[in-house]
């Protein structure tokens, strides 16, 4: 068993990854690193109090005192020269001047001044005695489910896939090729389907690591859940590893040199890394471009990510992506195998 | 399968009217090979000459554009059919420029190549015939120079091949690792097994091989045993010298030719050559000549006949380009 040469190439395979701390950090670390730095950046932040200014003026007291209850507003009572320069540097969003009539000086191209002359002015009028004329009642969208980091694991982990395929499979190709390796292979009775069937087991095997983590990641700082089942995640990332594995290995069927793979790898993954929908939905693409954008392995795979791990979506339901998804690779390894330069 | 000793009757290698093309230079250009069983047969020629196409050839890695190739009494198949495994079960190569993968050790390395084969060395046996045992940890990436060729060559060695094939095995390594891998491969043929091997030393040349075919511009110029083609000089000895500049008139070469003892003689630019039968007679007949002339020596040296010389007879080249 263990003097297979399946078994051996495979095990070549690992450790040659393994060995290599730069591939392991951007397999394993960089996707965890990526998912943090934005994770903490679009987190959903608590009301922010905004700052109001009032202008030291007779009854300037009683004012802020009834913008202090508002809990949005935090206001205080500013000397002209004083008032002027935070106004103008953004420290207050609002300055108020008591009097008849009150003035709201404030910037309205910006977000927070507006919204502050309206929780002011909201205050105030209801101070002086306004009501409600409807009956309204909030509901926040912040749970699990529905935020931007819930949307993110997916990608990434859609990304992550298409990485690691193309790079694991392509670098290795073409580095064993520049080598003369695979020439000194074939001087052997090697088999050729056990030399790609070792790129496929090596693959599967770092996957489940690089999903583990992923997800566990996820789960364990931002409480990131997968709603559909893990059979279905785990058919889906593996389903999607094949696929890009079979992506890495045409890439890699001809090329001669380490530069030769490494631009044609980029200039295969690029459109995806931004298309695909990994940062943001590619809904705002325009219409016109759509079917190319679905058309795309990692927008598949992303979608049907999504659709497991936030919509708790069955397999059954994946029917159109999973089959973009498998085509690919389906189509790239065949494609591979004919094309292969195996010295 | 295990390891039936070939019949006597059919020679390891058979190759006739070899032909190959590269665009639109003729890397090899007709070569005929008969390499028998149990022999140590070396191409040995400048670069460029063709001998590594020709072991590709022969090793089944490259197709040639025309002529007929026997190794083991089989022919080669397109590609990966099944006879040319059973063919390549019986082989061991090892090719000039491989680099074998840095970050597996020595005894993963063996053990990747040995799961190739059905009848095989152990790790343990093949890194004592190549004395790597101590290094069999070590990453390929640590080895020296004559280690990873070593290894090289265990690989090659890994399958118990009967026929093993080495292009410039000992190129570029120092002296010492030099003599290691020549009694690596005495030691392979001790066991009976044939060897064939390219190089561009003349010395590796004597010291390993039964034959020789000397190549030049992808033909074979020269083919016999290494002591029968420096005898095919006529004279066992070459005696070079340089003159000191403007110093008196050089003797023509029709002088020199007229010297007792003296075969042949090679003018060069910076060197003359004689080569000589017997160098006391011939050395101190020169030095009255020269004298006579006025002449003064800048250099003088002698040295037995060698391979080196056998090519520069055939071809008015030196063999290496230093």
């Amino acid at each position: 068993m263990n003097d297979s040469p399946l078994v051996q190439l495979t095990l070549a395979r690992m450790r040659e990854f393994y060995r290599e701390p730069e591939a392991v950090f951007w397999v394993f670390g960089f996707p965890i690193v990526l998912a943090f730095a934005l994770g903490i950046a679009f987190r959903n932040r608590g009301p922010e109090e905004l700052k109001v200014g009032v202008l030291r003026s007779p009854g300037d007291s009683a004012v802020a005192e009834v913008l202090g209850r508002s809990r949005a507003l935090t206001a205080s009572v500013l000397d002209p020269e004083e008032a002027r320069l935070q106004l103008r540097a953004g420290r207050i969003a609002l300055l108020i001047v008591p009097g008849d009539p009150v003035v709201y000086r404030y910037d309205s191209t910006r977000t927070e001044g507006r919204l502050a002359r309206l929780e002011a002015d909201e205050a105030l009028q209801r101070s002086a005695g306004r009501g409600d004329g409807e009956r309204v009642r909030d509901e926040r969208v912040t749970e699990p489910g529905s935020r931007y980091i819930d949307f993110l694991i997916p990608g990434l982990l859609g990304m992550n896939l298409m990485g690691s395929g193309l790079w694991g499979v392509g670098f290795s190709v073409v580095q064993a090729r520049t080598k003369k390796l695979l020439k000194r292979f074939m001087a052997t009775p090697m088999r050729r389907s056990h030399y790609l069937t070792s790129f496929i087991l090596s693959r599967l095997v770092f996957l489940f690591i690089e999903v583990a983590a992923l997800i566990g990641f996820g789960w364990w700082i931002f409480d990131v859940g997968v709603r559909g089942s893990f059979a279905s995640l785990a058919f889906i990332t593996i389903l999607g590893a094949l696929s890009f594995a079979g992506l890495g290995m045409l890439v890699a069927s001809r090329a001669r040199t380490i530069e030769a793979v490494s631009g044609l790898m980029n200039l295969v993954m690029l459109p995806m890394w931004i298309l695909s929908g990994t940062f943001f939905s590619y809904a705002r693409f325009p219409d016109a471009l759509q079917p190319f954008v679905k058309a795309l392995p990692l927008t598949a795979l992303n979608d049907a990510l999504r659709a497991v791990m936030i919509d708790g979506s069955s397999l059954a339901q994946l029917g159109a992506p999973l089959a973009v998804v498998a085509g690919w690779g389906l189509v790239s390894f065949a494609l591979a195998l004919k094309i292969f330069r195996w010295r | 399968m295990s390891s039936v000793p070939s019949s006597p009757a059919v020679p390891a290698i058979r190759c006739q009217g070899l032909v190959k093309h590269y665009a639109d230079v003729a890397a090899v250009d007709g070569v005929n090979l008969a390499i028998e069983t149990g022999e140590c047969f070396g191409l040995l020629g400048p670069n460029g000459a063709g001998k590594t196409t020709t072991i590709e050839i022969l090793e089944g890695l490259t197709l040639p554009d025309a002529g007929d190739v026997e190794v083991l009494g089989m022919r080669w198949g397109r590609g990966h059919s099944a006879g040319d495994h059973a063919l390549r079960e019986r082989l061991g190569i090892q090719l000039q420029e491989t680099q074998l993968a840095d970050k597996l050790t020595v005894e993963e390395t063996v053990r990747l190549f040995r799961s190739f084969y059905r009848n095989s060395h152990t790790v343990d046996e093949v890194l004592t015939l190549v004395e790597l045992e101590e290094k069999r940890k070590a990453w390929v990436a640590k080895l020296s120079g004559g280690q990873k060729q070593r290894l090289a060559v265990a690989c090659a060695l890994v399958s118990r091949p009967e026929l093993l094939f080495l292009d410039e095995p000992t190129t570029g390594l120092d002296p010492q690792s030099r003599r290691q891998l020549w009694e690596v491969i005495s030691r392979f043929r001790a066991e009976g097994g044939t060897v064939v091997l390219t190089t561009h030393y003349m010395e590796e040349a004597e010291r390993l091989c039964d034959r020789v075919a000397i190549m030049d511009h992808g033909k074979v110029i020269a083919l016999d045993s290494t002591r029968r083609l420096i005898a095919s000089l006529g004279a066992e000895h070459v005696v070079e010298f340089a003159l000191a500049d403007g110093a008196g008139g050089a003797p023509d070469a029709a002088e020199l030719a007229a010297l007792p003892g003296v075969r042949s003689v090679r003018p060069a630019t910076d060197r003359t050559a004689l080569t000589v039968t017997e160098v006391h007679r011939s050395v101190p007949a020169l030095m009255v000549l020269l004298e006579r002339r006025g002449a003064e020596l800048s250099m003088l040296a002698t040295h037995h006949a060698t391979l080196e010389d056998v090519f520069v007879a055939l071809t008015g080249r030196q063999l290496r380009d230093e």
